[in-house]
C-alpha cells in the first residue's frame, strides 16, 4: 500500500464500503473473521453491490457472495495478473484518472528490462545475493525515493544512499518524459500492458485450478463497476501478506484499482482488515525495527552517519516526505528534550544503527545460535503462533533470561515443562537453563489508552477498574523498568553507552496507588507541542525543522489537538454523516479517505454527483467535502510548481498521492520494492507445482533459511517423487484469536470451538481413508501433529495441469495451555520470508496427510526421522 | 390493585394494548424488575480482539464489571459485537488468570513465587548485564552502531499506542534494535 500510494494503511474505512458498486474479497474471511465489519459488505449488497469472495475455501464470507470462486491458495498474482491483462487488453482503464493521477504515461529509462526480456527476472538482479540493484528501473530523467516499504538505505544489496533526487528533476510538477497517450512502447502503460499479457484467462485458469471464465467474470465485474459513476473496492487480510511475495500481492491489487480509478474515492479503494485490535497502531507507532514513529526510517549504518545525510538520503526534495527534517528533529525534541540541541544534531548520533534484517525471525534463530540471549514477549506467544513454533520452542530454551507478560501461562511460559519436545525427550525440563519471568498484564479494561483499528483510526478506550495484585499495564512495566535501569545506569561506571538513557525524557505524571503512568499525558507527547509554550499542535503542519517543536509521531500530530484528547470523541454515528468525523480521530489530520483529492476529477470537480466526496469550491478558495481534503486546502487544482519548488510547493494542484516525490499513483513502483517493479507470478516457496509463466519457480529474491528444525519439503513435489503432495493452508475461526491466549482461556469459546481439526475433501478423505470425526495425522519436514478430521465438500478439489490438487485446511490456535488443549498447526510450517517485510508463508505450503493419531514420545522422533528420509530417497534430492 | 387499574390482564387490554404483549401483560412483580445494569456505570471502551474496533461499554458497578456489551453508539459497529468480542466480560473475569508473578530459575522443576518489586529489580539487572555482554559499538567497516545485539523483544498487537511509544523510546535508548511485534507475523 505504502509503496503503491504512500501510506502504509488502508485507504478507505470499513462503513463507506456501503457505497461501492462492486466489492471483491480475497485473501480474507470476512465474514468470519471481522464479523461486525462485515455488515458493511451487506449494506453494499442490499444497494444492488455485486460481492465477490475469491478464496481457496467455501466460507461463511462465500455463502454470503453473489460468486465464489475457489482458487488455489497462493495463486493469488496469477488471478489479479489475469483481472490486469483484462482491463488493458480491453481497454477498459479509466483513461482521465490515470493519465492525471498515476505514473501510466511516465517513460522509462532505456535500460529497463521486463521479466518478458529475461524469463521471469527484471534488469538489475545479482545472482550471488538473490536480490535486485534498483537503477535500472528509474524514470527516463529522474530517480525516486519510494514513500514507503524499503527506502534506498535498506535496499536488499545494502546499495545505500545511491539514489539522490536530481535538482529541479520535475517540469512543472510533473515527471520530465510522459506520453500522455500511452503509446510509446517505453512507458509504463505499455510496459505493464506487456508484463501481463501472457496473464490470458486460460494460463491464469491452468494455474488457479479454475475455469476461464471465472477470471472473466471478475474482471468483468469490476470493469463494469468502476469509472466516473461507479466505484469498486478490494477487501484483503493476512491470507495476502503470509506469502514469499505478500507485498506483490497488495501491489497487484493496487494496480487494478488505480486503472479503474478506484483509489480515494467513495465506494473505492482498497480497505487492508487487520487481525488484531491495534496492529496498525504497531506499526504507525512502530515496535519494529526498521522504522521510527510515523514510518521514519531507522538509521542505517552505512547510509546514516550524521543527521544531514540522513535527511538528504531519505528526505525527497518534492512530494511530503520533503518535510522530513520537521518530523525526524521533532521525535528527538521528544525524546532528548532540552539535551537535543542543533549543535549536537539534535543527539541523531545518540541511536543505533542498523544494518541489515534483524526481524524476529532473525532473532529467534540468533536465540538458537547462542547471540541472543534475553527476550521480553509480551502478549505474544510465539511458541503457538509463529511458524515452526517447534523451532521457536527449541529457541526459548537456549535463552538465558525471558520475560513473558500476558493474562495467564501460555505456552510459551511454560515450553520448559510442557511441549511436544518435552513429551517426546529430545528436551529435559533440568537441562533447559532459561530463567524466566512471568508477569501478569492488566486488560484493556483495567486501563487508559489508545487502539488503532483496520482504517487507520485511534479509538481510546477508559480503565474500568483497576487490576488485581500484581497485574500492570505494559505501560507502567515500561515505565518503571526504564526507571530502575536508569537509576542502576547512573551509580554505576561501566555501562557502556549511557548518553542516551541519562538524556531520555522520561518523567510522565502518575497516578493512583500503582503509580501507573498518566496515557493522556504520553498521548499528549506522541501529538506533540510548541516547547516554547507547552501548547498542543493542531497538527503536523505545525512542526518545526529549528527544534521549535517536540513530536512523537508525526503522522498521530494532532490527535491532542486543542489540548483535546481527540481520540476519546465519541459523538454517536446516528448524529453524524456516514463519515462520522466526529467519531475518534484517523491518521493523516482525521481524513478518513485518503488519497480523497482523486474523488475530482483534474478540474477539481466531482466526477459524479453519485460519487461527490472532496471537491473544490472556486468561490471560497477551498477544497471541501463530507471528508477533511488530504491535499493543501487551498491549493488551487490548476496550480502549476514554479521551477525548483520543494516539499509540498512541488506537488501540482491535480496530483492526489502527496506522499511520492511526484505524487502519482505507482503503478510502476521504481524504488522501494525490493523483488520487482511489478508484481510478477512465482510459485510459493513450497509448491505441488512448476511455474507456467516463467522458468523461475519461486520468488528470486525470498529469505531463506534451511538448518536443523527448519528443512524444507522438496518442491514443486510434482517434480520431485510426488512427496507432499497437498496443499496446506492454515486459518482462524470466529471463536479463537490467534494462539489461543485470549480465547482458549475464555470458557465460552472453549465451548464452542474445543478440538483442532483438519477439513479435507470428501475426494482427499477416500484417497487416503480419513473418515469425518475421527483422527488424521499431518506432516511436513518440520513436524507431525494429528487433528480431528472434518470431510467438507468446502474444500475444492482442484484440476492443475490434468491431475487433481487436494488441499488440507488447518486452523492453528491450539497449544497445551488452556481449557481446550491440541497440536498446534504452526509447528507444520517452515520459516521463510517475504523479502520486503520479513513476513512468513503460512497460506500456501506442501504437506502430506495419513488417517490415525500421531505417534508419541520418542517414536515422533523416530517417526519424523523416517518422514526425511523417505522425502530425499523418493525426491532425489 | 394498587394503581387502580383493573385487576384482570383481559381488562387491562382494553387500556391500549390489545394483543397484551405491553403494559397489559405486567404484574407488580415484572414492574419492580430492574435489568441487570441499572446503576452501573458505563465505561467506554473498544473490543480488544481484532481490528474491526467495535464499540464497548462495560458496566461498573462495586468497582467490579458485572457486563460489557456493544455500544450502540459506534459508527463502527452499532452496537454489535461478535462471538469473541461479546465474550470479552469472560476474558477479563476468567478464572484462568493469574495475578502474581511466577519466577522459574535456570535448571529449575517448578515455578516459584516473586515479589513484583524484586522481580522488576532483577529484570533491570538481567538488562544490564545483557546489555553489556552483548554491546556493539562498531561496525567491521568501522561504522558506529551503538547497539545491544543480545536483547530481542517480541510484542502483540493488543498493547495501546501509548504503551508502544514508551516501548519503542526506551529500548532504542538502551540500543536494542531488535523490537518487533505482531504485525511482522
Amino acid at each position: 500500500m505504502g509503496t503503491s500510494f504512500g501510506r502504509g494503511g488502508a485507504t478507505t474505512f470499513q462503513q463507506d464500503l456501503q457505497n461501492s458498486d462492486c466489492i471483491v474479497i480475497m485473501g480474507s474471511n470476512m465474514a468470519e473473521n471481522h464479523p461486525v465489519g462485515f455488515q458493511w459488505v451487506m449494506e453494499a449488497r442490499e444497494r444492488g453491490a455485486r460481492f465477490i469472495h475469491v478464496d481457496p475455501r467455501f466460507t461463511r464470507t462465500s455463502a454470503m457472495a453473489d460468486t465464489h470462486v475457489p482458487i488455489r491458495a497462493g495463486s493469488d498474482i496469477a488471478f489479479l495478473g489475469g483481472i490486469i491483462n483484462y482491463i488493458i487488453q480491453n481497454d477498459r482503464a479509466f483513461k482521465e484518472y490515470v493519465i492525471n493521477y498515476t505514473n501510466a504515461p511516465v517513460i522509462l529509462k532505456d535500460d529497463f528490462k521486463d521479466t518478458e526480456d529475461l524469463d521471469g527476472f527484471f534488469s538489475g538482479y545479482e545472482s550471488d545475493k538473490d536480490g535486485y540493484i534498483f537503477t535500472t528501473w528509474q524514470y527516463k530523467g529522474m530517480d525516486l525515493h519510494g514513500a514507503a516499504g524499503q527506502r534506498e538505505s535498506e535496499s536488499a544489496l545494502g546499495k545505500v544512499g545511491s539514489f539522490m533526487q536530481r535538482e529541479d528533476a520535475l517540469k512543472d510538477g510533473e515527471p520530465p518524459h510522459m506520453d500522455k497517450t500511452l503509446e510509446d512502447p517505453r512507458c509504463i502503460y505499455q510496459i505493464t500492458k506487456r508484463h501481463f499479457s501472457r496473464y490470458t484467462p486460460e494460463v491464469v485458469a491452468e494455474i488457479c485450478g479454475i475455469e476461464p471464465h471465472h477470471v472473466i467474470d471478475v474482471a468483468e465485474a469490476l470493469c463494469a463497476n468502476s469509472g466516473r459513476d461507479r466505484t469498486s473496492a478490494i477487501v484483503y487480510s493476512v491470507a495476502w501478506t503470509q506469502h514469499t511475495f505478500g507485498v506483490q500481492m497488495i501491489r497487484a491489487a493496487a494496480i487494478i484499482q488505480l486503472l479503474l480509478g478506484n483509489i480515494g474515492r467513495p465506494g473505492g479503494g482498497i480497505l487492508s482488515l487487520r487481525g488484531h485490535a491495534s496492529i496498525q497502531g504497531s506499526t504507525d507507532i512502530p515496535t519494529l525495527f526498521n522504522i521510527l514513529p510515523g514510518y521514519i526510517v531507522m538509521p542505517h549504518a552505512q547510509a546514516h552517519e550524521s543527521l544531514h545525510h540522513y535527511i538528504k538520503s531519505d528526505g525527497s526534495r518534492t512530494g511530503w516526505w520533503g518535510n522530513l527534517d520537521k518530523y525526524i528533529i521533532s521525535l528527538l525534541k521528544a525524546w532528548f528534550g532540552e539535551h537535543a540541541t542543533q549543535e549536537n544534531d539534535y543527539d541523531f548520533d545518540l541511536l543505533p544503527r542498523i544494518s541489515g534484517d534483524h526481524s524476529t525471525y532473525r532473532s529467534f534463530l540468533g536465540m538458537l545460535d547462542g547471540e541472543v540471549k534475553g527476550f521480553f514477549c509480551v502478549g505474544e506467544n510465539p511458541a503457538v503462533g509463529n511458524a515452526n513454533s517447534g523451532l521457536h520452542r527449541r529457541a526459548l530454551a537456549c535463552l538465558e533470561w525471558l520475560v513473558v507478560r500476558d493474562f495467564t501461562e501460555n505456552e510459551s511460559a511454560s515450553f520448559w515443562y510442557d511441549s511436544p519436545e518435552i513429551e517426546s525427550g529430545e528436551l529435559k525440563t533440568d537441562e533447559i537453563g532459561t530463567e524466566i519471568f512471568w508477569m501478569p498484564a492488566a486488560a484493556h479494561t483495567e486501563k487508559d489508552g489508545s487502539f488503532t483499528n483496520t482504517q487507520r483510526l485511534l479509538q481510546w478506550h477508559h480503565k474500568a477498574v483497576e487490576p488485581k495484585h500484581d497485574a500492570r499495564s505494559d505501560l507502567w512495566f515500561y515505565y518503571h523498568l526504564g526507571k530502575r535501569i536508569r537509576e542502576k545506569m547512573r551509580n554505576s561506571n561501566d555501562e557502556p553507552f549511557a548518553e542516551p538513557m541519562m538524556n531520555l525524557t522520561w518523567d510522565y505524571p502518575t497516578k493512583g496507588p500503582t503509580q501507573e503512568p498518566d496515557a493522556h499525558a504520553v498521548l499528549r507527547e506522541i501529538s506533540g507541542y510548541e516547547i516554547s509554550t507547552g501548547r498542543a499542535v493542531s497538527g503536523y503542519t505545525e512542526l518545526k525543522a529549528d527544534g521549535s517543536t517536540a513530536c512523537g509521531c508525526w503522522i498521530y500530530s494532532g490527535s491532542f489537538k486543542d489540548e483535546v484528547n481527540q481520540t476519546a470523541r465519541r459523538k454517536p454515528g446516528s448524529e453524524q454523516s456516514w463519515v462520522a468525523p466526529e467519531w475518534g480521530w484517523a491518521w493523516p489530520h482525521n481524513r478518513r479517505i485518503i488519497y480523497n483529492r482523486a474523488s475530482a476529477d483534474r478540474d477539481g470537480k466531482p466526477w459524479s454527483e453519485r460519487k461527490a466526496y472532496v471537491w473544490w469550491d472556486e468561490e471560497k478558495g477551498e477544497w471541501t467535502g463530507h471528508d477533511e481534503p488530504d491535499f493543501e486546502k487551498n491549493k488551487r487544482p490548476d496550480y502549476v510548481p514554479s521551477k525548483g519548488a520543494k516539499r509540498e510547493d512541488a506537488i501540482a494542484g491535480w496530483h492526489p498521492f502527496i506522499m511520492q516525490d511526484d505524487a502519482l499513483g505507482w503503478i510502476f513502483v521504481p524504488n522501494g520494492v525490493v523483488d520487482g517493479p511489478l508484481p510478477t507470478y512465482y510459485e510459493p516457496h513450497e509448491s505441488p507445482a512448476k511455474n507456467l509463466l516463467y522458468g523461475q519457480q519461486a520468488n528470486p529474491c525470498r529469505q531463506q533459511f534451511e538448518r536443523t528444525f527448519n528443512e524444507y519439503n522438496p518442491s514443486p513435489s510434482s517434480t520431485h517423487g510426488g512427496v507432499f503432495p497437498f496443499v496446506l493452508h492454515t486459518y482462524r475461526l470466529t471463536e479463537h484469536h490467534t494462539a489461543g491466549g485470549m480465547s482458549r482461556t475464555v470458557a465460552h469459546l472453549s465451548e464452542l470451538q474445543p478440538e483442532f481439526f483438519c477439513e479435507v475433501s470428501p475426494e482427499l478423505a477416500q484417497l487416503r481413508g480419513l473418515r469425518h470425526g475421527d483422527w488424521a495425522t499431518i506432516f511436513t519436514m518440520r513436524a507431525v501433529v494429528e487433528a480431528r478430521v472434518m470431510v467438507t465438500r468446502r474444500v475444492p478439489v482442484l484440476r492443475m495441469n490434468g491431475r487433481d490438487v487436494h488441499m488440507v485446511g488447518l486452523p492453528y490456535h491450539w497449544g497445551s495451555k488452556g481449557l481446550v488443549t491440541g497440536d498446534s498447526a504452526n509447528d507444520l510450517l517452515h520459516i521463510t520470508l517475504d523479502p520486503n517485510v520479513h513476513i512468513q508463508e503460512t497460506k500456501g505450503l506442501t504437506c502430506d496427510i495419513q488417517a490415525g493419531r500421531r505417534p508419541r514420545g520418542v517414536d515422533r522422533d523416530k517417526f519424523l526421522s523416517e518422514v526425511r528420509r523417505r522425502a530425499h530417497v523418493e525426491s532425489g534430492l | 390493585m394498587s394503581d387502580g387499574r383493573p385487576i384482570w390482564p383481559v381488562l387491562r387490554q382494553f387500556e391500549g394494548d390489545p394483543l397484551a404483549l405491553g403494559a397489559a401483560a405486567q404484574s407488580d412483580a415484572t414492574r419492580s424488575w430492574t435489568g441487570r445494569i441499572a446503576g452501573a456505570k458505563a465505561v467506554k471502551s473498544v473490543c480488544p480482539y481484532c481490528a474491526v474496533g467495535c464499540g464497548q461499554n462495560v458496566f461498573v458497578k462495586d468497582e467490579k464489571i458485572i457486563q460489557i456489551e456493544g455500544d450502540p453508539d459506534s459508527p463502527i459497529s452499532r452496537g454489535r459485537l461478535c462471538p469473541k468480542g461479546s465474550a470479552t466480560r469472560s476474558l477479563v473475569e476468567s478464572p484462568m488468570r493469574e495475578y502474581k508473578v511466577k519466577y522459574r530459575r535456570p535448571y529449575a522443576t517448578r515455578w516459584e513465587e516473586l515479589s513484583l518489586d524484586r522481580a522488576m529489580d532483577m529484570i533491570a539487572d538481567r538488562v544490564l548485564k545483557t546489555r553489556r555482554e552483548t554491546w556493539h559499538p562498531v561496525s567491521d567497516e568501522g561504522k558506529d552502531l551503538n547497539r545491544c545485539e543480545g536483547i530481542a523483544h517480541l510484542g502483540g498487537a493488543t498493547l495501546d499506542n501509548e504503551e508502544n511509544y514508551l516501548i519503542k523510546k526506551l529500548y532504542t535508548a538502551l540500543g536494542i534494535i531488535q523490537v518487533e511485534n505482531q504485525a511482522r507475523i
